[in-house]
């Protein structure tokens, strides 16, 4: 079995109409022993700037404090706001580092880039090749799955609303097929001036 | 003289190297099967590849046993064509000694204890047996490459299996849906639902495609429909 499904999880974002949005499973376990079901793999970056970093859950923790770190530096030297599109060539560069020795994350952004309000997506390997698409993005242990459910439920130009339901339904049904994720979700709808954040209920097994 | 620095003169060897020879392969391909209350509709992609390469973009991957029951197969392409020769005596020897067709309820039992025959050299092949039951109702079997049989209402199995059967679970079986009313699905909406699918799948993974070969069984018999994917 891959490192990277040692603790399982899911993870996906999706492009709106002028919002974006990134979901997540809320499990932690070890393999198939469920340990926690409030663990959070998707971490605020800045306004309008969001991470999710599903695969191993210590290199989750470990990769978030780091780009923490780097972000904050920059932000000080340069006394403006991190772009999603910076951000992710700083992480890219990051997991690159570490070509033969990587963390086992998959990373996903999600994003408003600053002033023009565009929205970003983005979703990189562990060891750094970002993949930058115009509809989706998935990682995780049900990224099959995921792939599967984006592919028909997404559509162009959905607004906050529908793109809420659409990433809910596609993470949900997703992960409900898949052992090691589930045990509840995340789903961040991020807009121009609003961020909504919905723990949901799902089924527990 | 230390094994390392030993000369090697591979024409003198006395021990014979040969490579290991697998019996197996992996041609992929997908079945989707959606059953109702009087019909059942089977579909599976017409691709046959191994690795990178197509092998043919037109291979019927549907075998019907008998006037009322279809088997959908895919994996290892040698393994379906003896398991579906083997099928077919079978299914002659019953109707020469019982003068009548076996139910797909039967063909069902039959198929189970044919693949557990080869337990420890199993067909490598998901099956899925569709049909119309005793009471005329619509029904799909799927099993596991030894035998497991289990009895639902939809189904997908095969290369694209994991980015279907999600999507079946919420748009047929309307899991995750809130007042959503349990009806059964009609057979317009389970063919709509059945291409929908193989669209996706296709758009992602690369042993489905090119087009799909639909089965419709009614208790008037079969009907056959195909419908075009993406090639590349």
């Amino acid at each position: 079995m891959s490192i990277l499904a040692y603790n399982g999880g899911a993870m996906v974002a999706m492009k709106g109409e002028n919002c974006v949005s990134i979901a997540a499973d809320r499990r932690f376990g070890i393999q198939a022993q469920t340990l926690a079901t409030n663990f959070e793999k998707i971490f605020e970056m800045g306004p309008h700037l969001y991470v999710g970093l599903p695969g191993l859950a210590t290199d989750t923790q470990t990769v978030m404090e780091k780009l923490r770190f780097r972000k904050n530096l920059y932000e000080l030297k340069e006394n403006r706001p991190m772009a999603p599109k910076v951000f992710s060539a700083m992480l890219s560069h990051m997991l690159y580092e570490k070509r033969f020795g990587p963390f086992f994350v998959e990373p996903v952004v999600a994003g408003l880039e600053p002033k023009t309000y565009e929205p970003f997506i983005c979703n990189m390997d562990l060891i750094g090749c970002i993949n930058q698409p115009k509809d989706f993005v998935v990682g995780g242990t049900a990224s099959a799955q995921l792939y599967g459910m984006c592919e028909a439920l997404w559509e162009p130009n959905l607004g906050p609303d529908e793109l809420f339901e659409t990433t809910s339904q596609a993470l949900i049904n997703a992960f409900d097929r898949d052992a090691i994720s589930g045990w509840g979700a995340t789903v961040y709808i991020i807009e121009k001036d609003k961020i909504t954040i919905k723990n949901l209920k799902t089924r527990m097994d | 003289m230390s094994l390392a620095l030993r000369p090697s003169f591979p024409d003198y060897e006395s021990v014979s190297k040969h490579n290991n020879f697998n019996p197996y392969s992996d041609n992929g391909g997908s079945v989707v099967a959606i059953a109702g209350d009087d019909f059942v509709v089977v579909g599976a992609d017409t691709r046959l590849s191994a690795g990178f390469s197509i092998y043919t973009r037109e291979q019927s991957k549907l075998f019907p046993l008998s006037a009322n029951t279809v088997l959908g197969c895919s994996g290892c392409w040698c393994d379906t064509l003896t398991l579906t020769r083997i099928l077919k005596s079978r299914m002659q020897m019953y109707q020469q000694e019982h003068n009548k067709t076996m139910s797909t309820t039967a063909c069902a039992q039959m198929l189970s204890i044919i693949l557990y025959y080869k337990r420890f050299f199993p067909y490598y092949i998901s099956n899925m047996l569709v049909g119309l039951d005793d009471e005329g109702k619509g029904c799909v079997y799927s099993y596991d490459p030894v035998g497991h049989c289990e009895r639902r209402t939809f189904r997908a199995s095969g290369s694209a299996g994991a980015l279907l059967q999600p999507l079946l679970d919420n748009q047929i079986g309307k899991k995750n849906m809130l007042n959503a009313k349990e009806e059964p699905v009609s057979k317009e909406a389970a063919l709509s639902i059945l291409k929908d699918v193989f669209i996706s799948a296709a758009e992602r993974d690369i042993y489905t495609g090119d087009s799909i070969l639909i089965n419709i069984i009614t208790k008037d018999g079969t009907t056959e429909e195909t419908f075009q994917l993406r090639r590349d």
